[in-house]
Protein backbone atom coordinates (compact mmCIF):
# COMPACT_ATOMS: atom_id res chain seq x y z
CA UNK A 1 0.00 0.00 0.00
CA UNK A 2 1.33 3.48 -0.88
CA UNK A 3 2.10 5.99 1.84
CA UNK A 4 -1.10 7.70 2.99
CA UNK A 5 0.41 11.17 3.02
CA UNK A 6 2.00 11.14 -0.44
CA UNK A 7 0.64 13.82 -2.78
CA UNK A 8 -0.07 11.29 -5.51
CA UNK A 9 -2.13 9.06 -3.23
CA UNK A 10 -3.98 12.04 -1.72
CA UNK A 11 -5.04 13.26 -5.14
CA UNK A 12 -6.06 9.78 -6.24
CA UNK A 13 -8.07 9.23 -3.07
CA UNK A 14 -9.81 12.61 -3.37
CA UNK A 15 -10.69 11.84 -6.99
CA UNK A 16 -12.08 8.42 -6.11
CA UNK A 17 -14.22 9.82 -3.27
CA UNK A 18 -15.53 12.59 -5.54
CA UNK A 19 -16.50 10.14 -8.27
CA UNK A 20 -18.29 7.79 -5.89
CA UNK A 21 -20.18 10.69 -4.24
CA UNK A 22 -21.06 12.22 -7.62
CA UNK A 23 -22.44 8.90 -8.84
CA UNK A 24 -24.52 8.50 -5.70
CA UNK A 25 -26.00 12.00 -5.90
CA UNK A 26 -26.69 11.98 -9.62
CA UNK A 27 -28.30 8.55 -9.63
CA UNK A 28 -30.59 9.61 -6.75
CA UNK A 29 -31.50 12.85 -8.52
CA UNK A 30 -32.16 11.22 -11.88
CA UNK A 31 -33.84 8.12 -10.50
CA UNK A 32 -36.30 10.06 -8.35
CA UNK A 33 -36.97 13.04 -10.62
CA UNK A 34 -40.06 11.52 -12.19
CA UNK A 35 -41.79 11.00 -8.84
CA UNK A 36 -40.74 14.44 -7.64
CA UNK A 37 -42.24 16.12 -10.69
CA UNK A 38 -45.43 14.12 -10.31
CA UNK A 39 -45.60 15.23 -6.66
CA UNK A 40 -45.05 18.88 -7.53
CA UNK A 41 -47.80 18.76 -10.17
CA UNK A 42 -50.18 17.05 -7.78
CA UNK A 43 -49.51 19.63 -5.09
CA UNK A 44 -50.29 22.44 -7.52
CA UNK A 45 -53.46 20.70 -8.68
CA UNK A 46 -54.59 20.16 -5.10
CA UNK A 47 -54.17 23.85 -4.36
CA UNK A 48 -56.12 24.86 -7.46
CA UNK A 49 -58.94 22.58 -6.33
CA UNK A 50 -58.75 24.05 -2.81
CA UNK A 51 -58.92 27.62 -4.14
CA UNK A 52 -61.88 26.73 -6.30
CA UNK A 53 -63.61 25.03 -3.38
CA UNK A 54 -63.84 21.68 -5.21
CA UNK A 55 -61.85 20.09 -2.41
CA UNK A 56 -62.39 21.02 1.22
CA UNK A 57 -59.36 21.66 3.44
CA UNK A 58 -58.43 18.50 5.32
CA UNK A 59 -60.55 16.32 3.06
CA UNK A 60 -58.80 13.00 2.51
CA UNK A 61 -58.60 12.24 -1.18
CA UNK A 62 -56.44 9.70 -2.94
CA UNK A 63 -54.08 11.08 -5.55
CA UNK A 64 -56.08 9.30 -8.26
CA UNK A 65 -59.36 10.91 -7.13
CA UNK A 66 -57.73 14.31 -7.02
CA UNK A 67 -56.23 13.93 -10.49
CA UNK A 68 -59.61 12.75 -11.76
CA UNK A 69 -61.48 15.82 -10.41
CA UNK A 70 -58.80 18.08 -11.82
CA UNK A 71 -58.94 16.37 -15.21
CA UNK A 72 -62.74 16.65 -15.38
CA UNK A 73 -63.32 20.14 -14.02
CA UNK A 74 -60.16 22.20 -14.60
CA UNK A 75 -58.57 23.39 -17.83
CA UNK A 76 -55.26 25.21 -17.95
CA UNK A 77 -55.18 28.19 -20.28
CA UNK A 78 -52.29 30.44 -21.26
CA UNK A 79 -53.10 34.14 -21.18
CA UNK A 80 -51.13 37.02 -22.65
CA UNK A 81 -51.00 39.19 -19.53
CA UNK A 82 -50.73 42.51 -21.39
CA UNK A 83 -53.61 42.01 -23.81
CA UNK A 84 -55.63 39.59 -21.71
CA UNK A 85 -56.12 37.32 -24.73
CA UNK A 86 -56.17 33.54 -24.28
CA UNK A 87 -53.46 31.98 -26.42
CA UNK A 88 -54.68 29.22 -28.73
CA UNK A 89 -53.82 25.79 -27.37
CA UNK A 90 -52.18 24.62 -30.58
CA UNK A 91 -49.78 27.59 -30.43
CA UNK A 92 -48.88 27.44 -26.74
CA UNK A 93 -48.51 24.44 -24.47
CA UNK A 94 -50.21 25.77 -21.34
CA UNK A 95 -50.23 22.43 -19.51
CA UNK A 96 -46.45 22.11 -19.39
CA UNK A 97 -45.80 25.84 -19.01
CA UNK A 98 -43.69 26.71 -15.96
CA UNK A 99 -44.63 30.23 -14.98
CA UNK A 100 -42.03 30.69 -12.26
CA UNK A 101 -39.25 29.63 -14.59
CA UNK A 102 -40.56 31.89 -17.36
CA UNK A 103 -40.67 34.85 -14.97
CA UNK A 104 -36.92 34.63 -14.51
CA UNK A 105 -36.18 34.11 -18.22
CA UNK A 106 -35.55 37.49 -19.93
CA UNK A 107 -36.88 36.13 -23.21
CA UNK A 108 -40.24 35.24 -21.65
CA UNK A 109 -40.67 38.07 -19.17
CA UNK A 110 -40.33 41.79 -18.65
CA UNK A 111 -39.41 44.05 -15.77
CA UNK A 112 -42.50 44.74 -13.71
CA UNK A 113 -43.75 48.34 -13.56
CA UNK A 114 -43.13 50.01 -10.18
CA UNK A 115 -45.39 48.38 -7.61
CA UNK A 116 -45.66 48.05 -3.85
CA UNK A 117 -46.04 44.26 -3.88
CA UNK A 118 -42.29 44.15 -4.59
CA UNK A 119 -42.67 42.16 -7.76
CA UNK A 120 -39.53 42.55 -9.88
CA UNK A 121 -40.39 40.64 -13.05
CA UNK A 122 -43.58 39.67 -14.79
CA UNK A 123 -43.95 36.76 -17.21
CA UNK A 124 -45.41 37.60 -20.62
CA UNK A 125 -47.76 34.67 -20.34
CA UNK A 126 -49.76 33.67 -17.30
CA UNK A 127 -51.17 30.18 -16.76
CA UNK A 128 -54.73 30.40 -15.45
CA UNK A 129 -57.06 27.57 -14.45
CA UNK A 130 -60.57 27.67 -15.82
CA UNK A 131 -62.89 25.66 -13.58
CA UNK A 132 -66.10 24.40 -15.12
CA UNK A 133 -69.29 23.33 -13.41
CA UNK A 134 -70.42 19.69 -13.45
CA UNK A 135 -72.33 20.33 -16.70
CA UNK A 136 -69.32 21.85 -18.43
CA UNK A 137 -70.02 25.60 -18.14
CA UNK A 138 -67.11 27.86 -17.19
CA UNK A 139 -67.64 28.83 -13.58
CA UNK A 140 -64.48 30.11 -11.96
CA UNK A 141 -61.04 31.34 -12.94
CA UNK A 142 -58.16 30.42 -10.63
CA UNK A 143 -55.31 32.92 -10.93
CA UNK A 144 -51.79 32.36 -9.56
CA UNK A 145 -50.57 35.35 -7.52
CA UNK A 146 -47.34 36.15 -5.75
CA UNK A 147 -45.63 39.01 -3.94
CA UNK A 148 -43.86 40.10 -0.82
CA UNK A 149 -45.18 39.28 2.63
CA UNK A 150 -43.10 40.05 5.70
CA UNK A 151 -40.30 37.48 5.49
CA UNK A 152 -40.46 36.38 1.91
CA UNK A 153 -42.52 35.93 -1.21
CA UNK A 154 -45.96 34.48 -0.64
CA UNK A 155 -47.47 32.37 -3.39
CA UNK A 156 -51.19 31.90 -3.66
CA UNK A 157 -54.13 31.17 -5.88
CA UNK A 158 -57.11 33.49 -6.20
CA UNK A 159 -60.33 32.06 -7.55
CA UNK A 160 -62.65 34.53 -9.28
CA UNK A 161 -66.18 34.01 -10.53
CA UNK A 162 -66.70 34.35 -14.29
CA UNK A 163 -68.44 37.65 -13.50
CA UNK A 164 -64.86 38.89 -13.16
CA UNK A 165 -65.59 40.49 -9.80
CA UNK A 166 -66.68 38.01 -7.12
CA UNK A 167 -64.00 36.16 -5.17
CA UNK A 168 -64.74 32.45 -4.95
CA UNK A 169 -61.72 31.41 -2.93
CA UNK A 170 -58.17 32.23 -1.94
CA UNK A 171 -55.33 29.99 -0.79
CA UNK A 172 -51.68 30.55 -0.02
CA UNK A 173 -49.63 27.46 -0.66
CA UNK A 174 -46.14 28.73 -0.09
CA UNK A 175 -45.15 31.35 2.48
CA UNK A 176 -42.58 32.02 5.16
CA UNK A 177 -44.62 34.28 7.44
CA UNK A 178 -44.32 34.10 11.23
CA UNK A 179 -46.02 30.92 12.51
CA UNK A 180 -49.14 31.75 14.52
CA UNK A 181 -49.22 35.39 13.36
CA UNK A 182 -48.71 36.12 9.65
CA UNK A 183 -48.56 32.38 9.02
CA UNK A 184 -52.30 32.35 9.70
CA UNK A 185 -52.84 33.33 6.05
CA UNK A 186 -52.62 29.56 5.51
CA UNK A 187 -55.49 29.00 7.98
CA UNK A 188 -58.53 27.70 6.04
CA UNK A 189 -60.86 29.53 8.48
CA UNK A 190 -59.33 32.86 7.52
CA UNK A 191 -59.19 32.00 3.84
CA UNK A 192 -62.90 31.20 3.93
CA UNK A 193 -63.61 34.86 4.84
CA UNK A 194 -62.69 35.86 1.27
CA UNK A 195 -65.47 33.93 -0.39
CA UNK A 196 -68.13 36.24 -1.78
CA UNK A 197 -66.12 39.48 -1.54
CA UNK A 198 -66.09 41.82 -4.52
CA UNK A 199 -62.71 42.56 -6.08
CA UNK A 200 -63.62 45.84 -7.80
CA UNK A 201 -65.72 48.95 -7.24
CA UNK A 202 -68.03 50.45 -9.86
CA UNK A 203 -65.06 51.97 -11.75
CA UNK A 204 -63.25 48.60 -11.91
CA UNK A 205 -60.52 49.73 -9.57
CA UNK A 206 -59.24 46.94 -7.26
CA UNK A 207 -60.64 47.41 -3.75
CA UNK A 208 -59.88 44.18 -1.86
CA UNK A 209 -58.13 44.83 1.44
CA UNK A 210 -57.25 43.18 4.70
CA UNK A 211 -58.30 45.74 7.32
CA UNK A 212 -57.44 46.16 10.98
CA UNK A 213 -60.07 44.52 13.13
CA UNK A 214 -63.21 42.86 11.92
CA UNK A 215 -64.90 43.28 8.57
CA UNK A 216 -68.62 42.87 8.03
CA UNK A 217 -70.31 40.11 6.02
CA UNK A 218 -69.81 40.24 2.21
CA UNK A 219 -73.27 41.85 1.63
CA UNK A 220 -72.60 44.96 3.68
CA UNK A 221 -68.80 45.12 3.53
CA UNK A 222 -67.96 43.66 0.12
CA UNK A 223 -64.27 44.58 -0.20
CA UNK A 224 -62.79 43.98 3.25
CA UNK A 225 -61.57 40.99 5.23
CA UNK A 226 -60.65 40.68 8.94
CA UNK A 227 -57.06 41.55 9.74
CA UNK A 228 -54.72 39.05 11.37
CA UNK A 229 -53.86 40.26 14.85
CA UNK A 230 -50.16 40.82 15.32
CA UNK A 231 -49.52 40.55 11.60
CA UNK A 232 -49.98 44.03 10.14
CA UNK A 233 -47.11 43.72 7.68
CA UNK A 234 -48.30 40.37 6.35
CA UNK A 235 -51.88 41.69 6.15
CA UNK A 236 -50.73 44.74 4.19
CA UNK A 237 -48.62 42.47 1.99
CA UNK A 238 -51.66 40.37 1.12
CA UNK A 239 -53.64 43.53 0.27
CA UNK A 240 -50.86 44.80 -1.99
CA UNK A 241 -50.37 41.45 -3.71
CA UNK A 242 -54.11 41.10 -4.43
CA UNK A 243 -54.45 44.67 -5.67
CA UNK A 244 -51.43 44.31 -7.93
CA UNK A 245 -52.69 41.16 -9.61
CA UNK A 246 -56.19 42.62 -9.98
CA UNK A 247 -54.77 45.79 -11.54
CA UNK A 248 -54.12 46.52 -15.22
CA UNK A 249 -50.55 45.20 -14.74
CA UNK A 250 -51.93 41.86 -13.55
CA UNK A 251 -55.04 40.02 -14.66
CA UNK A 252 -57.42 42.97 -15.19
CA UNK A 253 -57.23 42.78 -19.02
CA UNK A 254 -57.96 39.06 -18.91
CA UNK A 255 -60.78 39.45 -16.37
CA UNK A 256 -62.31 42.05 -18.70
CA UNK A 257 -62.32 39.42 -21.45
CA UNK A 258 -63.77 36.90 -19.02
CA UNK A 259 -66.68 39.25 -18.33
CA UNK A 260 -67.47 39.37 -22.03
CA UNK A 261 -67.40 35.57 -22.17
CA UNK A 262 -63.79 34.92 -23.19
CA UNK A 263 -62.65 32.80 -20.24
CA UNK A 264 -61.18 30.02 -22.32
CA UNK B 1 -11.80 -5.30 15.21
CA UNK B 2 -10.74 -6.54 18.62
CA UNK B 3 -10.78 -10.27 19.22
CA UNK B 4 -13.97 -11.72 20.61
CA UNK B 5 -16.10 -8.70 19.76
CA UNK B 6 -19.73 -9.69 19.45
CA UNK B 7 -22.24 -8.33 16.97
CA UNK B 8 -24.12 -6.85 19.86
CA UNK B 9 -21.81 -6.90 22.88
CA UNK B 10 -21.27 -4.39 25.64
CA UNK B 11 -19.41 -1.88 23.43
CA UNK B 12 -22.09 -2.02 20.80
CA UNK B 13 -24.84 -1.44 23.33
CA UNK B 14 -22.97 1.54 24.78
CA UNK B 15 -22.45 2.98 21.30
CA UNK B 16 -26.13 2.63 20.48
CA UNK B 17 -27.85 3.47 23.76
CA UNK B 18 -25.39 5.87 25.39
CA UNK B 19 -26.21 8.86 23.17
CA UNK B 20 -29.93 8.57 23.84
CA UNK B 21 -29.58 9.82 27.42
CA UNK B 22 -26.11 9.69 28.99
CA UNK B 23 -24.19 11.43 26.20
CA UNK B 24 -27.19 12.89 24.40
CA UNK B 25 -25.88 15.04 21.52
CA UNK B 26 -28.15 18.00 22.28
CA UNK B 27 -28.63 17.88 26.04
CA UNK B 28 -25.12 16.75 27.04
CA UNK B 29 -22.77 17.37 24.13
CA UNK B 30 -24.78 20.52 23.20
CA UNK B 31 -24.41 19.89 19.47
CA UNK B 32 -26.95 20.58 16.74
CA UNK B 33 -28.87 23.22 18.69
CA UNK B 34 -29.54 25.45 15.68
CA UNK B 35 -31.70 23.00 13.76
CA UNK B 36 -33.34 21.86 17.00
CA UNK B 37 -34.76 25.39 17.33
CA UNK B 38 -35.96 25.59 13.77
CA UNK B 39 -37.80 22.32 13.21
CA UNK B 40 -39.55 21.82 16.53
CA UNK B 41 -42.66 23.92 15.92
CA UNK B 42 -44.52 20.82 14.75
CA UNK B 43 -44.02 17.19 15.75
CA UNK B 44 -44.27 15.80 12.22
CA UNK B 45 -41.45 18.12 11.12
CA UNK B 46 -39.38 17.12 14.17
CA UNK B 47 -39.96 13.42 13.48
CA UNK B 48 -38.93 13.62 9.83
CA UNK B 49 -35.89 15.73 10.69
CA UNK B 50 -34.96 13.23 13.42
CA UNK B 51 -35.20 10.32 10.99
CA UNK B 52 -33.18 12.27 8.40
CA UNK B 53 -30.39 13.08 10.83
CA UNK B 54 -30.36 9.48 12.15
CA UNK B 55 -29.98 8.09 8.63
CA UNK B 56 -27.31 10.59 7.65
CA UNK B 57 -25.30 10.19 10.87
CA UNK B 58 -25.44 6.39 10.71
CA UNK B 59 -24.52 6.11 7.05
CA UNK B 60 -21.89 8.84 7.24
CA UNK B 61 -20.30 7.13 10.24
CA UNK B 62 -20.36 3.81 8.39
CA UNK B 63 -18.80 5.25 5.23
CA UNK B 64 -16.20 7.32 7.08
CA UNK B 65 -15.26 4.32 9.20
CA UNK B 66 -14.96 2.04 6.16
CA UNK B 67 -12.38 4.30 4.52
CA UNK B 68 -10.76 5.52 7.75
CA UNK B 69 -7.60 3.44 7.23
CA UNK B 70 -7.20 4.67 3.66
CA UNK B 71 -7.99 8.34 4.23
CA UNK B 72 -4.99 10.69 4.11
CA UNK B 73 -5.00 12.74 7.32
CA UNK B 74 -4.48 15.99 5.45
CA UNK B 75 -7.81 15.78 3.62
CA UNK B 76 -9.89 13.77 6.08
CA UNK B 77 -12.25 16.64 6.97
CA UNK B 78 -13.13 17.41 3.38
CA UNK B 79 -13.59 13.69 2.67
CA UNK B 80 -16.05 13.49 5.59
CA UNK B 81 -17.82 16.57 4.31
CA UNK B 82 -18.13 15.16 0.79
CA UNK B 83 -19.63 11.94 2.15
CA UNK B 84 -22.04 13.80 4.46
CA UNK B 85 -23.09 16.29 1.78
CA UNK B 86 -23.82 13.51 -0.69
CA UNK B 87 -25.94 11.63 1.83
CA UNK B 88 -27.86 14.78 2.73
CA UNK B 89 -28.69 15.45 -0.92
CA UNK B 90 -29.91 11.88 -1.28
CA UNK B 91 -32.14 12.25 1.82
CA UNK B 92 -33.54 15.52 0.44
CA UNK B 93 -34.28 13.90 -2.93
CA UNK B 94 -35.99 10.93 -1.28
CA UNK B 95 -38.11 13.30 0.83
CA UNK B 96 -39.19 15.24 -2.26
CA UNK B 97 -40.17 11.98 -3.93
CA UNK B 98 -42.13 10.62 -0.98
CA UNK B 99 -43.31 13.29 1.48
CA UNK B 100 -43.59 16.25 -0.87
CA UNK B 101 -45.59 18.73 1.23
CA UNK B 102 -43.38 18.18 4.26
CA UNK B 103 -40.28 18.50 2.10
CA UNK B 104 -41.38 21.99 1.03
CA UNK B 105 -41.17 23.15 4.63
CA UNK B 106 -38.16 21.05 5.60
CA UNK B 107 -35.97 21.48 2.52
CA UNK B 108 -33.96 24.36 3.93
CA UNK B 109 -33.26 22.51 7.16
CA UNK B 110 -32.51 19.20 5.47
CA UNK B 111 -29.83 21.01 3.50
CA UNK B 112 -28.50 22.27 6.79
CA UNK B 113 -27.97 18.73 8.10
CA UNK B 114 -24.63 19.10 6.30
CA UNK B 115 -23.62 21.71 8.83
CA UNK B 116 -25.25 19.92 11.77
CA UNK B 117 -22.40 19.55 14.21
CA UNK B 118 -23.64 16.14 15.34
CA UNK B 119 -22.93 14.49 11.99
CA UNK B 120 -19.49 15.96 11.53
CA UNK B 121 -18.72 15.62 15.23
CA UNK B 122 -19.44 11.89 15.28
CA UNK B 123 -17.63 11.27 11.99
CA UNK B 124 -14.48 13.00 13.19
CA UNK B 125 -14.78 12.12 16.86
CA UNK B 126 -15.90 8.50 16.66
CA UNK B 127 -15.95 6.93 13.19
CA UNK B 128 -12.34 7.87 12.40
CA UNK B 129 -11.16 5.69 15.34
CA UNK B 130 -13.70 2.86 15.40
CA UNK B 131 -14.71 -0.08 13.20
CA UNK B 132 -17.68 0.27 10.81
CA UNK B 133 -20.37 -1.65 12.72
CA UNK B 134 -19.66 0.17 15.97
CA UNK B 135 -19.60 3.50 14.14
CA UNK B 136 -22.88 2.71 12.44
CA UNK B 137 -24.51 1.99 15.83
CA UNK B 138 -23.02 5.16 17.27
CA UNK B 139 -24.56 7.09 14.39
CA UNK B 140 -27.99 5.53 14.98
CA UNK B 141 -27.70 6.22 18.71
CA UNK B 142 -26.77 9.85 18.26
CA UNK B 143 -29.49 10.33 15.66
CA UNK B 144 -32.06 8.82 18.01
CA UNK B 145 -30.82 10.96 20.90
CA UNK B 146 -31.24 14.02 18.70
CA UNK B 147 -34.67 12.85 17.54
CA UNK B 148 -35.77 12.20 21.13
CA UNK B 149 -34.97 15.77 22.19
CA UNK B 150 -36.64 17.13 19.04
CA UNK B 151 -39.79 15.16 19.78
CA UNK B 152 -39.96 16.35 23.40
CA UNK B 153 -39.43 19.99 22.45
CA UNK B 154 -41.78 19.62 19.48
CA UNK B 155 -44.48 18.11 21.70
CA UNK B 156 -44.45 21.08 24.10
CA UNK B 157 -44.15 23.72 21.38
CA UNK B 158 -46.85 22.36 19.10
CA UNK B 159 -49.27 21.65 21.93
CA UNK B 160 -48.95 25.02 23.66
CA UNK B 161 -48.29 27.10 20.55
CA UNK B 162 -50.86 25.74 18.15
CA UNK B 163 -53.03 23.39 20.23
CA UNK B 164 -52.27 20.47 17.92
CA UNK B 165 -50.12 17.32 17.91
CA UNK B 166 -48.92 15.96 14.56
CA UNK B 167 -51.34 18.47 13.03
CA UNK B 168 -54.37 16.98 14.82
CA UNK B 169 -56.34 19.36 17.00
CA UNK B 170 -55.93 18.55 20.70
CA UNK B 171 -56.79 21.91 22.25
CA UNK B 172 -59.39 23.73 20.09
CA UNK B 173 -58.29 27.36 19.55
CA UNK B 174 -60.50 30.31 20.43
CA UNK B 175 -60.13 31.73 16.92
CA UNK B 176 -61.57 28.48 15.54
CA UNK B 177 -64.39 28.45 18.06
CA UNK B 178 -62.66 26.50 20.85
CA UNK B 179 -61.43 27.56 24.28
CA UNK B 180 -57.62 27.54 24.09
CA UNK B 181 -55.74 30.80 23.52
CA UNK B 182 -52.38 29.69 22.05
CA UNK B 183 -49.09 31.04 23.30
CA UNK B 184 -47.55 32.55 20.17
CA UNK B 185 -44.11 32.74 21.75
CA UNK B 186 -43.95 28.95 21.73
CA UNK B 187 -43.86 28.98 17.92
CA UNK B 188 -40.89 31.35 17.78
CA UNK B 189 -37.28 30.24 18.04
CA UNK B 190 -36.56 31.62 21.56
CA UNK B 191 -39.02 29.18 23.15
CA UNK B 192 -37.00 26.31 21.70
CA UNK B 193 -33.95 27.70 23.43
CA UNK B 194 -35.80 27.94 26.76
CA UNK B 195 -37.13 24.40 26.49
CA UNK B 196 -33.76 22.91 25.57
CA UNK B 197 -32.17 24.79 28.47
CA UNK B 198 -34.82 23.41 30.83
CA UNK B 199 -34.18 19.94 29.45
CA UNK B 200 -30.43 20.27 29.98
CA UNK B 201 -31.08 21.44 33.53
CA UNK B 202 -33.49 18.58 34.25
CA UNK B 203 -31.09 15.98 32.85
CA UNK B 204 -28.18 17.27 34.91
CA UNK B 205 -30.27 17.31 38.04
CA UNK B 206 -31.36 13.72 37.41
CA UNK B 207 -27.78 12.64 36.63
CA UNK B 208 -25.47 14.87 38.71
CA UNK B 209 -22.38 13.12 37.28
CA UNK B 210 -23.05 15.02 34.02
CA UNK B 211 -22.43 18.37 35.70
CA UNK B 212 -19.20 20.04 34.64
CA UNK B 213 -16.75 21.51 37.15
CA UNK B 214 -17.63 25.15 37.62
Amino acid sequence: MPRLDSTRYTILFATAVSIVCALLVSSAAVGLSERQEANALLYKQKNVLLAAGLVRPGQALSTAEMAEIFERRVHVRAVDLQTGQVLPQDKFDAVNYKQRKARNDPAQSRAAPPNDAQIARLPNVGAVYVVSSADGKDEQIVLPIEGMGMWGTIYGLLSMDVDGNTVRGLTFYEQKETPGLGGEISNPQWQALWVGRKAYDANWSPQLAVIKGQAGPPDTDPHHVDGLSGATITSNGVTRVLRFWLSADGYAPYLKNVRSGGAS
Amino acid sequence: MSAGSAIFGRHERTALLGPIVNVNPIAVQVLGICSALAVTTRMDKALVMGIGVTLVTALANLAVSLVRNYTPGSIRIIVQLAIIASLVIVVDQVLKATLYELSLELSVFVGLIITNCIVMGRAEGFAMQNPPWLSFLDGIGNGLGYAAVLMIVGFVRELTGAGTLFGHVVLPLTKNGGWYEPNGLMLLAPSGLFLIALLIWALRTWKPELQEEA
